[in-house]
C-alpha cells in the first residue's frame, strides 16, 4: 500500500505537486542564472 | 494519512532528489492504474427494482438526513424526474418501458464512486478522496465552494447548500463510508427489499453481473454500466433496455477525468520552462537590435557633428582673421587718431595710450 | 473639451455620477443579502447549472478583457515597439483594475470566501486547472499591482522606491507574460473535464489555445477601446506624446488584431475539422457557433484590415468595439450558453436580476476606481520629474 499509486489521480496529485514545487524553483533559478549569465556584461539600467 | 505522507515525500523528492524519486518513476514506468485490490462496490440490477424508495429512506434515515417534503410511502413523486439534491443522496425515478408499456422501469441515482473521480480531479484544495475502500469521500472542512467539482461531474451528482451563508457543503452520497468501514451495509442496501442491491468486492459484483446476464439470456442488455464508463466507477447497473432508456447517458466514453486534463497540465510546465527563455532572447535580440541602430545613428550623428564642427571651426577661423584684420586696422586708426591727437595735445597723452591699450586686450578675450 | 471635463468634475449630479450611484447603493444592498442569506436568495444557480454570470461573465470575461496589461507591455517593453510606449500605463491600469474586480466577483460567488486561500496554504489541488488558474491569477495580480506602482509612487513623490520599482520593469513582464499566457489557457482548459456537458462545437482539446489567443485578441482591441473613451473623456489630461501616439496604437494595435484573428480563425476551422463536427454546423447552435465565428472573428478580421490600409481610424475604433462584443459571447457560450445544452430548457440557467446587479456594481467599481486613478496619477501624461526614465 504504501508508496504505491493504485490510481491515476493519486499518480497526478503526486507528480504534479512536485511539478509545482519545481516550477517554482525554476523562475528563481533562470532568473538568477540569466542575472549570472549577463552579470560579465556590466550595463544594468 | 498516506497521502499527506507522499505529499511530505514529494517535497523531499523535490528537495532533495534521490530515492524517493526513483520511486515515482516506477509509478509513472507503468502508467495503467488498476484501483485499490479488493475496493468495494455496488450492483443496482434495475430489473429486480420494484420502485418501493425504501433505499431512500434508508439512505435518508443513515444520513441524518432532513424530512422530505412529500413523505417517502408517496410513490407520486415519481411521477417527476428528481436529481439528487442537498438533502437527498438518492433518488429512484420510474421510466417508460419500451417493451411493455403496463409495467414501469426503475433507476437509482446516487453517486458512482469513479474510480478515477471527476470531482477529485477537478477539487482544488482536494475535498474529495478516493478511498481504497471504494468511497469517494468529501471533506468539508477545506471545501471553498467554488462548485467546480459539480461542474465536472459526468453525472450530475454533487448538490450544494446554496441557501446556507456561513456553512455552505457540497452534498453528495458517501457510500455509507462511515458505515462499511465498520463492515455493516450501506443504508440503501441495507433497506433494499429485493436483490435490486448488492453490496461487495467490485471484481466480484462484475462477475456476479455476468453471471445473471448469462443466465437469464434476454434479460439485460450485455452491458454493465459502470464497467469502463468514465474509466470505471464502483457502483454498477445492470438494465433490460437500453441504459439511455432509463436516463442514464451512453455518451460518456471510457476515458478517465484525469486523463482529461493530463495534457494541459503536462504543457504548464514546459510553458515555464520555456517562455522564459523565449521572451528573454526575444528582448535580448531586440536590445541588440537597437544598440546597433543607436550605434549606426551615433555614428552618424557623430560624422555630422564633425563636419559641423570643422565648418564651424573655418568659419571661426574665419572670422577670427577678419577679426584679426579689423582691429590691426582699428588700432593702426587708433594709433594713427592718438598719434594725432599726441602730436595736437602734446602733453599728458601717456596714459590715454594705456587705457585704449587695456581696451585693446579686452576685445581680444572676448574673442 | 477640457473645460467642458473640469466643469463635470466639479458639480456631482452628472448622469454618470447619479447611474453610479444608483447602481452602487443597489449593489450594497444586494451585497448584505449575499452574505447573510446565501447564495440561493441572490442567485438563481442550482444543482445543474453551479456556475452563473458570476463566473461566466466576471471571471471568464473580466480576464479576458484584462488582458491588454500584458500584451501591452510585452508589445513595448520584450518586442521592442517603443512607439507604443504611451500605451502600457493605461493598459497597465485597466488590467489591474479588471483583476482586482476578477477577485472581488469570486467572493461573491464561492460559498465560503474566506477560505479563498485554503488552496494554497491548507491543501493544494494540484491537479485541478482551477488551482493553476487561481495560482496564476493571485500571482498576476500582484504583479500588476508591481507593475502600476510607478504611476502612483510618482503620484505619492516616493522617487527612491519607484526607481527600485522600474528596475524590474523587465522581470515583471516576462513573469506577467507567462503567468497571463498559463490562466488565460486554463480558464478554457476548465471545461476539459466536462466534455459531457459542453456541446461538441464549443468543447475541443483545442480550447486553451483558442482561450490564449482570444486573449491576445481581446487584450489588443481593448486597448484601442479604452483609448478611445479615455481620449473622449480625458484628452485634457493627456500630454503631447500621447495624442501623438494614440493614432499609432490604434493603427499598430488594429493591425496585428486583425492579422491574430485570421490566426484564430484558422485554428478555429482546424479544431472542427479535428472534431469531425460538420455535419452540427447545421443544427440550431451549429448556426449560433458560425454566428460567433463568422460574424464576430472572421468580420472583424477584415474590417480591421480594411481599417488598417485605408488609415480608417473611426473604422477600426468601431471594429475595437465588435472583437470585445465577440470575446464576450464566446467566453458566455462556453460557460453558459452552451453548456449543458442537453438539458431540457427547464433546468437551464438564466441570472436572477439581483446577480445581474452585483456584476453591474463590480463593473461601476472599476469606472469609479478608474476615474479616480487617471485624474490624480500620471497615466495618460509623463510626470514632469521623471520624463527622461524608462
Ligand atoms: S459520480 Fe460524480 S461525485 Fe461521484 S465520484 Fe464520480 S465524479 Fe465524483
Ligand atoms: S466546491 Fe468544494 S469540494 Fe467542490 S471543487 Fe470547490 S472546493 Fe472542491
Ligand atoms: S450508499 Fe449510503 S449515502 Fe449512498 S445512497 Fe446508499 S445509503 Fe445513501
Amino acid at each position: 500500500m504504501e508508496g504505491m499509486l493504485h490510481t491515476l489521480h493519486e499518480f497526478m496529485v503526486y507528480t504534479k505537486g512536485i511539478t509545482y514545487i519545481l516550477i517554482v524553483l525554476a523562475l528563481f533559478g533562470i532568473t538568477g542564472f540569466w542575472l549570472f549569465l549577463t552579470g560579465g556584461d556590466e550595463e544594468k539600467k | 494519512m498516506s497521502i499527506s505522507r507522499r505529499k511530505f515525500l514529494g517535497w523531499l523528492a523535490a528537495a532533495g532528489g534521490g530515492a524517493v524519486l526513483g520511486k515515482s518513476a516506477d509509478a509513472a514506468s507503468n502508467k495503467h492504474f488498476t484501483g485499490y485490490p479488493g475496493s468495494k462496490g455496488v450492483l443496482y440490477d434495475s430489473v429486480l427494482c420494484i420502485g418501493c424508495r425504501n433505499c431512500e429512506t434508508g439512505c435518508n434515515k443513515v444520513n441524518d438526513l432532513p424530512a422530505p417534503d412529500k413523505p417517502f410511502d408517496d410513490l407520486t413523486v415519481m411521477d417527476t424526474h428528481r436529481r439528487t439534491d442537498d438533502k437527498t443522496y438518492t433518488v429512484v425515478n420510474k421510466y417508460q418501458n419500451p417493451n411493455y408499456p403496463k409495467s414501469p422501469l426503475y433507476r437509482k441515482i446516487q453517486c458512482n464512486h469513479c474510480l478515477e473521480p471527476a470531482c477529485a480531479s477537478a477539487c482544488f484544495v482536494r475535498a474529495f478522496t478516493k478511498t481504497p475502500v471504494g468511497a469517494v469521500t468529501y471533506n468539508a472542512s477545506v471545501c471553498v465552494g467554488c462548485r467546480y467539482c459539480m461542474i465536472a461531474c459526468p453525472f450530475e451528482i454533487p448538490a450544494y447548500e446554496y441557501d446556507s451563508a456561513f456553512s455552505p457543503r457540497i452534498m453528495k452520497c458517501t457510500m455509507c463510508y462511515p458505515r462499511i468501514s465498520k463492515g455493516q451495509l450501506p443504508g440503501c442496501v441495507e433497506a433494499c427489499p429485493t436483490e435490486a442491491l448488492s453490496f461487495g468486492k467490485r471484481d466480484q459484483l462484475l462477475k456476479l453481473a455476468r453471471e445473471r446476464i448469462r443466465k437469464y439470456p434476454g434479460r439485460y442488455v450485455e452491458h454493465i454500466y459502470g464497467e469502463r464508463e468514465m474509466g470505471g466507477t464502483s457502483w454498477l447497473y445492470l438494465s433490460a433496455v437500453p441504459f439511455k432508456e432509463i436516463g442514464m447517458r451512453e455518451d460518456l466514453g471510457v476515458t478517465p477525468a484525469p486523463e482529461l486534463t493530463a495534457g494541459v497540465l503536462n504543457a504548464v510546465p514546459m510553458v515555464v520552462g520555456i517562455w522564459p527563455v523565449l521572451l528573454t532572447g526575444i528582448y535580448a535580440i531586440n536590445k541588440r537590435n537597437q544598440k546597433v541602430a543607436d550605434a549606426e545613428s551615433e555614428a552618424a550623428v557623430t560624422v555630422a557633428l564633425d563636419q559641423a564642427k570643422l565648418e564651424a571651426e573655418t568659419k571661426l577661423s574665419e572670422a577670427l582673421a577678419k577679426a584679426e584684420k579689423e582691429k590691426a586696422e582699428a588700432i593702426e586708426q587708433e594709433v594713427k587718431k592718438a598719434l594725432e591727437e599726441a602730436a595736437k595735445a602734446q602733453e599728458a597723452d601717456d596714459s590715454d595710450e594705456g587705457e585704449e591699450g587695456t581696451g585693446e586686450t579686452k576685445t581680444e578675450e572676448d574673442a | 473639451m477640457s473645460e467642458e471635463s473640469t466643469t463635470t468634475s466639479r458639480s456631482y449630479l452628472t448622469p454618470f455620477n447619479m447611474i453610479a450611484g444608483i447602481i452602487i447603493i443597489l449593489g450594497l444592498i444586494v451585497t448584505a443579502l449575499r452574505f447573510t442569506k446565501g447564495l440561493a436568495t441572490v442567485t438563481n444557480l442550482s444543482d445543474y447549472n453551479p456556475w452563473g454570470i458570476w463566473i461566466g461573465f466576471d471571471l471568464m470575461v473580466g480576464v479576458a478583457l484584462a488582458a491588454g496589461g500584458y500584451v501591452t507591455s510585452a508589445a513595448v517593453y520584450l518586442f521592442g515597439m517603443k512607439k507604443y510606449h504611451s500605451a502600457v500605463r493605461p493598459a497597465i491600469l485597466t488590467g489591474f483594475l479588471g483583476y482586482a474586480l476578477v477577485v472581488l466577483a469570486l467572493h461573491y460567488d464561492v460559498g465560503r470566501p474566506w477560505r479563498l486561500p485554503y488552496p494554497f496554504i491548507v491543501q493544494q489541488g494540484t491537479t485541478s486547472l482551477l488551482f493553476e488558474v487561481a495560482a496564476c491569477v493571485a500571482l498576476y495580480l500582484t504583479v500588476l499591482f508591481l507593475e502600476f506602482s510607478p504611476a502612483a509612487l510618482e503620484w505619492l513623490g516616493l522617487k527612491k522606491v519607484r526607481r527600485l520599482a522600474i528596475r524590474f520593469t523587465l522581470i515583471l513582464t516576462i513573469f506577467g507574460v507567462i503567468l497571463s499566457t498559463l490562466h488565460q489557457s486554463s480558464l478554457g482548459a476548465l471545461f476539459l473535464i466536462a466534455p459531457s456537458k459542453l456541446h461538441p462545437l464549443w468543447y475541443s482539446s483545442y480550447l486553451p489555445i483558442y482561450f490564449f489567443i482570444s486573449s491576445i485578441i481581446a487584450g489588443l482591441s481593448m486597448v484601442i477601446f479604452e483609448g478611445t473613451l479615455a481620449h473622449r473623456y480625458y484628452a485634457h489630461k493627456m500630454d503631447s506624446a500621447h495624442m501623438e501616439e494614440k493614432d499609432h496604437v490604434a493603427l499598430g494595435f488594429g493591425k496585428a488584431a486583425s492579422f491574430v484573428l485570421a490566426g484564430y480563425l484558422i485554428t478555429k476551422v482546424i479544431g472542427i475539422s479535428a472534431g469531425n463536427h460538420w455535419h452540427l454546423l447545421g443544427t440550431g447552435y451549429g448556426i449560433w457557433y458560425l454566428v460567433e465565428l463568422l460574424g464576430f472573428v472572421g468580420l472583424p478580421c477584415f474590417l480591421y484590415a480594411l481599417g488598417v490600409r485605408e488609415k480608417n481610424l473611426v473604422l477600426i475604433r468601431w471594429t475595437a468595439v465588435l472583437t470585445v462584443i465577440g470575446v464576450v459571447l464566446n467566453r458566455l457560450n462556453i460557460s453558459l450558453i452552451a453548456f449543458n445544452w442537453h438539458l431540457p430548457s427547464s433546468e437551464r440557467y438564466f441570472p436572477h436580476w439581483m446577480e445581474i446587479v452585483i456584476s453591474a456594481f463590480i463593473v461601476t467599481i472599476g469606472l469609479v476606481a478608474y476615474r479616480f486613478i487617471v485624474s490624480r496619477m500620471p497615466i495618460f501624461y509623463e510626470h514632469p520629474d521623471y520624463k527622461e526614465s524608462h
